[in-house]
């Protein structure tokens, strides 16, 4: 199982937790489980079955977006993280 | 080879003539690191933008888009300026707009360093609060909303004006092109987007094949920032078509190189500085050969007051969990 990182802004649908565990050998597959898990997450990240553009998904520490997209490979020991667009840095 | 000049000490004979203060930003300089990456086969640089007049990158992009409005006739003389800015912008717009007389008003969340209120306040500027907790994206709504109220202010907003980009694009990146002529891979930290955007598109075009990285913040549990993704925000300058990579980087680990860079480079830098160099490191772990130019964003000065270098990792990690430092 991998651990995947929830931020404040979606615990409600995942009952609270911080981070929640989930299995798959891609992101595909772990965003499928952890789904399957809290199905009220599905409807919070998604669009028209799309990851939302305002969620960026992180393996170990690395956006997905500049890697394999959802086909990312995931193991075991990895850390994902889902956090919401935000602006940020020195600004 | 890259020939990246050293520090050095001045000379008479180099010094520029007189010039409009304006003049005095950009052009900074690029330095080699020998410490911090034990493979010779690769060589990391930094180019220091704390040398701009007010000690940061931002003095080039509020130069450009103060240059550009009133070009474009949308700042009149005199007009008040309004920004959404954690710090840096709002610092460089107000000695802008000290230099140039126009009045100038900060939206800045309420949890930065005070080094930054204290220097805002020096310039003249007059700063509006807004709530920490809601992060850079707090201070961006709530300017929005200042603006739409009041349609005396110019808001420049740094987040969507394309002269922010392409200052980068048209001095930046020629710069360190210049500085570092066989360059591989670019690292800088992503806020408005504009250096990576202006920096990448200018790496693309000249070199292909070069890298460009981001180096983003991770947010901390207490600025949470959002009641729903749809109040999310992508910057519109972002082109994130120029990026190759993006990391984030957790305060802790920004702290750590923030060290590193002081202790063993001697470079005395501010915290996003620290998270390019966590991120220049990790991408080196994984090269054989090459060379990786940073962009260090500003120096430490304002950021003192908390202690960055000296106080205990994890207390001072626990404490960051609440600020906007980057």
């Amino acid at each position: 199982m991998s651990s995947v990182r929830i931020p404040p802004v979606l615990r409600d649908a995942v009952g609270g937790s911080r981070s929640v565990a989930a299995s798959g050998a891609t992101v595909a597959e772990v965003l499928r489980d952890l789904f399957q898990q809290f199905p009220a997450l599905r409807e919070r990240v998604t669009e028209d079955g799309e990851l939302s553009r305002f969620v960026n998904v992180y393996v170990n520490d690395r956006d997905v977006r500049y890697r394999e997209g959802l086909e990312t490979p995931v193991a075991e020991a990895d850390t994902i993280i889902l956090l919401p667009a935000m602006a940020g840095g020195s600004s | 080879m890259a020939s990246a000049p050293q520090l050095r000490g001045g000379s008479a004979a180099r010094a520029a003539p007189a010039a409009e203060l304006t003049a005095s930003i950009g052009s900074t300089p690029m330095v080699e690191l020998r410490h911090v990456v034990p493979d010779p086969a690769i060589r990391l640089f930094a180019k220091l933008e704390w040398a701009n007049p007010t000690g940061s990158v931002k003095d080039r992009v509020a130069q450009a888009m103060i240059a550009d409005a009133l070009a474009s006739g949308t700042l009149r003389p005199g007009q008040t300026i309004l920004e959404p800015s954690s710090g840096n912008t709002g610092i460089s717009l107000a000695f802008i707009g000290a230099r140039l007389g126009h009045p100038v008003r900060i939206v800045m969340p309420d949890n930065t360093t005070p080094e930054r209120t204290q220097l805002l306040r020096a310039l003249g500027a007059e700063i509006v609060y807004s709530p920490g907790a809601e992060g850079s994206n707090g201070a961006i709504s709530l300017a929005q909303e200042l603006a739409s109220e009041n349609p005396e202010l110019f808001m420049p907003f740094q987040y969507g004006n394309e002269a922010n980009p392409r200052v980068h694009e048209e001095a930046t990146g020629p710069e360190i092109l210049a500085q570092v002529p066989d360059l591989d891979v670019f690292v800088a930290g992503l806020g408005t987007g504009g250096t990576l955007t202006g920096v990448g598109r200018c790496l693309k075009r000249e070199r292909s094949g070069v890298r460009v990285v981001a180096a983003e913040p991770l947010p901390g549990e207490l600025v949470s920032g959002l009641r729903s993704l749809d109040e999310g925000f992508v910057p519109p300058v972002l082109d994130a078509s120029v990026l190759d990579d993006r990391y984030l980087v957790s305060n802790r680990d920004a702290l750590v190189g923030v060290r590193r860079l002081m202790r063993e480079e001697g470079l005395f830098a501010g915290l996003s500085s620290g998270a390019v160099l966590s991120v220049a490191l990790r991408v080196a772990a994984e090269m054989e050969r090459g060379t990786i130019a940073m962009l260090l964003a500003d120096g430490g000065w304002k950021y003192l007051s908390t202690d960055l270098w000296t106080r205990d990792l994890d207390e001072l990690s626990d404490e960051l969990e609440g600020s906007v430092l980057w």
